[in-house]
């Protein structure tokens, strides 16, 4: 039929238009980085076994600088403190031993600039051999928790850099509930908090060389595949970048993204519900309407 | 003075119809206004862009709602506001995001088709020409919008536009800043750039649609053969019974019917897009807040701008922008530079059939070269094809003034 023709040449038409300036542009534009599945293949294999009752001992050395909550050490200093005297927080380890590749952190613990790709990073190398570095990875894998939630892997992989204000998060934590004078409108206990908050930006500023992006809408800014192969190594995305590689499990990653999409993609789950029963209205409104169009022309051709 | 029925129930069909003459109104407008029947779904584009119209209006007034038109906060209110907060603020969001860019693709197809079925000469003109206006102002309106999320596309685009009013060598900098109201793109072009987006430009489009179906009366709508009939003897013949014979259709319900099922089928594919493919109505980079200290390292204008801009690109400064100038308002002379008489589909017009083809698939073309990066090869691809869209319209007068009469 002659007017399905002409359908398919419109259809056609849109098509490689849309191929044209989306994929095929993107593809242009972007260089194609290919991922590694969070292998770090660069590193070579642990040979040693590590053992938990050793690290447990070599671990008092990272608690200087920092909390194991896990294990109700608390932290020598607080977020802002620790940014003056590091440039940045040093992360609760916790969640070191979920989070993090056990390849990657054995590596990281004897030369943590090179491992991260960051020449500046602030912390010296912490174990003095191969088997120091599995132990103390063993001991940080004994307390380590099975689940961990997407907002903490964020904190802990991200969020002493990065804050995310769609989640309310800043680099020292989350933005507390304060109340203001009711007289003067004046709340003395947020204005702390933005002071506090700018002293340590200013510190982190110094130490990454810029204040590091708010990854409220990330998700929407770049693409997944953009954030996975920078998050495994940013010097694959952004060559030269201060952002050191941070050496997070693929589960990691999953769960990084997932508050990621929480916070800058939160209709999601919404849009995935509603979306087919709008499609099907049109699609019975569309038959309703083909019925309609077959009875009103009935007898004119 | 006219008769009114004092016995007539206010507000019942008589009581309106002799104050309105309701009557008089639908059969002029919608019963009695007659279509050709030789069409196909082309001839619904104009109410599929009118329906997305409709569809732009009432999401962009939910939208507006809750937009703040300021630099501090304009990201934040989209962003998160509308996009979280609200209760499917991102529906309406998605909507007016996907719908102003599919108006476009309709827009395009719309116009191909006049162009295609010669629905510009002999009386139909103002159409072309209203149309035309309208593609300019909903242009604007497109290009306004975009800057109010205040993103880092919104904030570059808004300075490489404005930039282009700085002429040149002419360097009319004052022009630039009193466009922008600062030196650059700052909360005064903001403001302009929102009461443009919600008042001005708005208003004029609906004032052009009004023109647009104004000046479809009387000309009538074209047909798939571009034939001539009398109007007035096809109604007759419709209007005793004889439907079959007659050469035409009653606005409503006839073409309306069918243009309800085109609407449908086109409903289904946008709200496809709206929930399950919005990406490439909403581009990446601005979903990055303004930032006047730091350039993307692309920056290019939504789709349906590509074609002009890659006419812009490849020249010198001063001859990109006088070929960018006459790009934009050359669709404008089309009536008057095709100097055929006839109406008629392209595939029977000789030459003009291969002038619409390499048109269209020129400006595709140019599409794809407006968007990638202007280096080696794509330079170049991108230089000849604004070439061949010049050459094209020099030669249209010539080969329609020698294209035979049907």
């Amino acid at each position: 039929m002659k007017e399905l023709k002409i359908f398919g040449i419109v259809i056609v038409f849109t098509l490689v238009l849309y191929w044209g300036v989306e994929p095929f542009a993107h593809s242009q534009m972007h260089k194609h980085v290919e991922g590694d599945g969070f292998a770090y293949s660069d590193l070579k294999a642990v040979t040693v076994k590590g053992d938990a009752k050793r690290g447990e001992t070599l671990a008092a050395a990272c608690i200087g600088c920092h909390s194991i909550e896990a294990k109700s050490m608390p932290a020598p200093m607080n977020a802002v403190a620790s940014a003056e005297a590091y440039g940045v927080n040093p992360p609760d380890l916790s969640m070191a031993g979920a989070l993090l590749d056990e390849k990657y952190l054995t590596h990281f613990l004897l030369n943590p600039a090179e491992v991260t790709k960051s020449k500046h990073f602030a912390m010296p190398p912490s174990a003095g051999s191969e088997q120091d570095a599995a132990d103390i990875v063993a001991y940080l894998q004994s307390f380590a928790p099975k689940e961990v939630k997407p907002k903490e892997a964020y904190e802990f992989a991200c969020g002493r850099c990065h804050a995310n204000r769609y989640g309310n998060w800043t680099q020292i934590g989350d933005v507390p509930k304060t109340k203001s004078n009711i007289k003067t409108g004046v709340d003395l206990d947020a204005l702390k908090f933005q002071g506090n908050l700018g002293i340590y930006q200013n510190k982190l500023a110094d130490y990454m060389g810029k204040l590091p992006p708010d990854l409220s809408i990330i998700i929407r800014a770049r693409s997944e595949h953009f954030l996975e192969t920078l998050i495994e190594d940013p010097q694959s995305q952004l060559p030269g970048t201060a952002m050191p590689r941070v050496g997070v499990t693929k589960e990691g990653f999953e769960k990084v993204r997932e508050y990621l999409e929480e916070t800058g993609d939160p209709s999601k789950p919404a849009r995935e519900s509603i979306g087919k029963w709008v499609i099907l209205f049109f699609v019975g409104f569309t038959i309703l309407a083909f019925f309609w169009k077959k009875e009103k022309w009935h007898g004119h051709h | 003075m006219a008769h009114f029925d004092e016995n007539a129930k206010p507000f019942s069909h008589k009581w309106l119809d002799e104050r309105l003459a309701v009557d008089t109104l639908d059969r002029v407008l919608s019963t009695e206004y007659w279509i050709p029947k030789n069409i196909n779904f082309l001839w619904a584009m104009g109410m599929i862009l009118a329906a997305t119209f409709g569809l732009l209006l009432v999401s962009g007034i939910f939208l507006l709602m809750y937009y703040q038109p300021n630099t501090a906060t304009a990201f934040d209110s989209v962003n998160y506001t509308i996009m979280s907060e609200v209760g499917y603020g991102w529906l309406w969001r998605h909507i007016h995001g996907v719908g102003a860019s599919v108006v476009f693709l309709i827009i395009y197809i719309h116009m191909f088709t006049g162009i295609y079925y010669g629905s510009y000469k002999r009386g139909r003109e103002l159409i072309w020409l209203s149309g035309m206006l309208l593609f300019v102002t909903f242009s604007a309106e497109a290009f306004s919008g975009y800057m109010l999320p205040w993103g880092q596309m919104s904030y570059w685009a808004g300075m490489v536009i404005t930039n282009l009013f700085s002429g040149g060598s002419l360097h009319a900098n004052g022009l630039v800043e009193w466009i922008r109201g600062d030196y650059v793109p700052g909360q005064a072009f903001l403001n302009r750039f929102f009461m443009l987006h919600v008042l001005l430009l708005p208003l004029a489009i609906i004032g052009l649609i009004v023109l647009h179906f104004g000046t479809l009366r009387i000309p009538h709508v074209n047909n798939q053969d571009g034939e001539e009939f009398d109007f007035e003897e096809a109604a007759r013949l419709y209007k005793e019974g004889n439907v079959k014979e007659s050469k035409v259709i009653p606005f409503k319900p006839v073409f309306l019917s069918k243009d309800v099922f085109v609407m449908g089928v086109y409903f289904i594919a946008f709200f496809y897009l709206v929930f399950y493919h919005f990406e490439f109505a909403m581009d990446p980079v601005n979903f990055d807040p303004a930032n006047g200290l730091k350039t993307p390292t692309h920056i290019y204008p939504e789709w349906y701008f590509l074609w002009s801009y890659e006419i812009l690109r490849p020249f010198s400064t001063n001859i990109g922008l006088i070929a960018f100038a006459i790009a934009q308002v050359i669709f404008l002379t089309l009536p008057f530079l095709d100097r055929s008489p006839n109406v008629a589909p392209a595939s029977r017009r000789g030459a003009f059939k291969y002038w619409f083809w390499f048109m269209l698939l020129d400006m595709i073309v140019l599409t794809f070269m407006g968007k990638l990066p202007p280096q080696g090869i794509w330079s170049t691809v991108g230089l000849i094809a604004a070439l061949i869209f010049m050459a094209l319209w020099i030669a249209l007068p010539f080969i329609t003034k020698n294209e035979k009469k049907l």
